[in-house]
């Protein structure tokens, strides 16, 4: 792959070798809340949610994004990158930003889960570790940037590959909206936590966290909305529907997945009704891009679907080629997209928010979308990438189709269960649930039912595991160069707007001051909120 | 693939715009027309209080806790959330009043969420978090706390006991502060 291949897998690597930690960990947190075990330490319990929540949050969809990004960047160019030391340093930085942080989470010392809410606090080098990994990812922004504008100084009027134009949008969208995270802990948390300030506000500390937390969800998705376009047509024997349509809908992705995240603070004291009825219509309109992304998959689908002599208004569907595993994925994916996509829209609307949130509904929600529909598709780059990567043939056709089927029944095993005891009204994050009370018995049963789903998760990652390392291990083979889909009309020229991306900056800028300038600015003036930390106690007072 | 030109995908992108934009409309419609028709509106109040000074002075010293009437007939539950209890530990309201719930913390975030209602807030230490609502019928809630809050979190639960109108002013009309609380 142009040389990047030993980068690549080893960002691949290292994801899923977090991965295969942390799976385990979640499975084993639903047993044990579950009426199948008996009630353990809450601190262990604490201990392994903020492990779970850190590595799946920052750790694993970072290196997986940073690592794809690098192979669009190779293959969509079609030259080797340049700043391949910059590429490593980056790594390392990730690699040892997460290790200190998810070492001092092992150690017991920061039991704060992923959201880390002030002035709750832990150790300094949890938080510390994190701002490392974060930076470290600045160098793969910058090292995407560099190389998409290297391309154009190059091919002044020809269009930037959609892959790389998507790839650019995601590390740009990265960038803006890691500035909220990374500003909290640099000038509210760590300040605190080595003991320079004696007072953190923990309203600020949120506003500056949803900053971070909603977008961050769609640098997690778009790889999978790329693979979507530039990867499935193509693995199902189709073209791309529009190539234009993508393009606008990252960059729809891209302007309206920051200026939203006040949604998780509707029912927040310190957020006026204005701005949470703002938040809840900007929204609305990243809706479209998905919406947008449904019709043109759909249609790349069927034009592939036609092509192979499916007729009729649905026969197109059956003609497709299920049993090839990126079709299967993106299947499944799809499903999983729809269902989480409906549980979203009852969050982020204003009014009904206030019967689910910060309910298991809200888990199930994010789960379903992220580790389900998401990672999937990651399962599923993977296995297209691994054959090109390695020089060897994927192993186990049959075991990878097995995998997918049982992620994907895993998956809603967890979460729907998940979503049905939260609107019975079931918190989020507790350690254990007295279901001999009558009020809550009735919810045992489902949560049995989504701790026997994390099982069959565990054995699904296992099974992922393995093929990869089996196919690593086998042998060598001719594998055909990775190419992506054709579009049905490629574009030879494109409007200056879609293939540069100065003006949607600026348009993320402005609506980035007109929704949080306010909310963030107020904190000036409001009268004295900052409160002293409390650090996170390692046994419960009870 | 030459079947397809331009015009024919760009004619149905543009018939799926309005499928689009449809969607996002109705979606729109019916968010405002709840919120208006049942006035239904999230815990939005701004309003900070020095949250190391509660126990020492004004509206949230412990004689003040609890559910007080007011002159028009209506009630204010003023609640403490902290590690890991809420005081008072049983809240008791009037059916078919007006209930306007005061909560702050004195120490870390923690949730505040009334089974099987819409009442749900977080409750941030500076700030005072105040949600309205009506409770229809006589019944006892369970009261968790929804936001992890350190290690104890899980036994942070309290309850709600919405009684009869009569009843409320017949066993608790004479307590300057009513609580359920033992
Ligand atoms: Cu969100
Ligand atoms: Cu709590």
């Amino acid at each position: 792959m142009q040389g990047s291949s030993r980068l690549v897998l080893a960002h691949f690597w290292a994801a899923f070798a977090t991965f295969a930690v942390a799976i385990p960990l979640g499975a084993w947190q639903m047993l044990v809340r579950s009426p199948l075990h008996q009630w353990i330490a809450p601190e262990l319990y604490y201990r392994a949610v903020t492990a779970h929540g850190t590595t799946f949050a920052y750790v694993f969809p970072t290196l997986i994004a940073m690592g794809f990004g690098y192979a669009v960047c190779a293959v969509s160019l079609g030259r080797p990158m340049r700043g391949l030391s910059l590429a490593w340093i980056s790594f390392a930085l990730v690699i040892v930003g997460a290790a200190m942080a998810l070492a001092t989470v092992a150690a017991g010392k920061a039991n704060v889960l992923y959201t880390f809410y002030p002035p709750l606090l832990g150790s300094p080098y949890y938080y510390l570790g994190i701002l490392v990994a974060v930076v470290g990812t600045w160098v793969w922004i910058g090292l995407m940037v560099w190389h998409v504008r290297r391309w154009k100084i190059d091919h002044p009027v020809l269009p930037i590959p959609l892959a790389m134009f998507a790839t650019a949008v995601g590390a740009l969208l990265w960038g803006w909206t890691s500035l909220g995270v990374g500003a909290e802990i640099a000038f509210l948390i760590l300040p605190n936590a080595f003991g320079w300030t004696s007072t953190i506000d923990p309203g600020l500390a949120r506003v500056l966290f949803s900053w971070t937390l909603h977008a961050i969800v769609y640098f997690w998705l778009i790889p999978a909305y790329i693979a979507f376009y530039v990867l499935l047509p193509q693995a199902a024997d189709g073209r791309l529907y529009s190539d234009k349509m993508g393009r606008i809908a990252f960059l729809l992705l891209l302007i309206f997945s920051m200026p939203i995240g006040l949604h998780h603070l509707f029912v927040d004291p310190q957020i006026g009704a204005g701005f949470k009825f703002l938040h809840t219509v900007f929204t609305g309109m990243v809706v479209v891009p998905t919406l947008l992304t449904i019709f043109t998959i759909c249609a790349s689908l069927e034009i592939a679907g036609r092509l192979r002599g499916g007729r009729g208004p649905f026969g197109w569907i059956a003609a497709l080629p299920w049993d090839r595993p990126f079709v299967l994925a993106s299947g499944f994916s799809m499903v999983m997209l729809g269902l989480g996509g409906a549980s979203g829209i009852i969050n982020m609307s204003y009014v009904l928010n206030s019967t689910v949130h910060n309910t298991q509904w809200v888990t199930g929600h994010f789960h379903l979308i992220y580790g389900g529909a998401v990672v999937i598709m990651y399962f599923a780059i993977a296995y297209e990438l691994w054959p090109r990567l390695t020089g060897r043939p994927l192993a186990a056709p049959k075991l990878v189709r097995l995998q997918l089927w049982t992620w994907s029944v895993g998956m809603l095993l967890v979460t729907l269960p998940w979503h049905l005891v939260g609107v019975m009204g079931q918190p989020r994050r507790m350690a254990y649930y007295d279901f001999s009370n009558p009020a809550l018995a009735s919810q045992g049963v489902w949560v049995t039912v989504s701790a026997i789903g994390g099982f069959v998760l565990v054995f699904s990652a296992a099974l992922f595991i393995g093929v990869l390392l089996a196919s690593h291990r086998g042998p060598t083979a001719a594998i055909s160069p990775l190419k992506f889909s054709l579009a049905v009309n490629p574009p030879r020229r494109l409007p200056k707007s879609l293939n540069s991306f100065g003006i949607w900056a600026a348009l993320v800028l402005a609506l980035t001051l007109a929704n949080y300038g306010y909310p963030l600015a107020q904190f000036a003036f409001l009268g004295k909120s900052a409160v002293p930390a409390f650090p996170v106690s390692q046994n419960d007072r009870r | 693939m030459s079947t397809l030109p331009s015009d024919v995908i760009e004619e149905s992108e543009r018939r799926w715009a309005y499928v689009v934009a449809a969607v996002i409309g109705l979606m729109f419609a019916v968010i405002i027309f709840t919120s208006v028709h049942w006035a239904a509106q999230p815990p939005s109040n701004v309003e900070t209080i020095d949250a190391s000074r509660l126990h020492l002075a004004g509206e949230f010293v412990e004689e003040n806790l609890g559910t007080a009437v007011q002159p028009d007939g209506s009630v204010i539950v003023r609640v403490i959330a902290q590690q890991y209890s809420f005081v008072p530990s049983c809240m008791v309201v009037p059916a078919q009043t007006p209930v306007v719930f005061r909560v702050t913390s004195p120490d870390v975030v923690h949730g505040f969420l009334i089974m099987d209602t819409n009442v749900n807030s977080m409750v941030v230490p500076g700030f005072i978090a105040e949600i309205r609502t009506r409770f229809e019928k006589p019944k006892t809630h369970l009261m968790p706390c929804h936001e992890y809050c350190s290690v104890g979190h899980d036994g942070m639960w309290a309850h709600v006991k919405v009684v009869d109108r009569q009843e409320f002013t017949k066993s608790y009309g004479s307590q300057p502060r009513a609580s359920c609380a033992g």
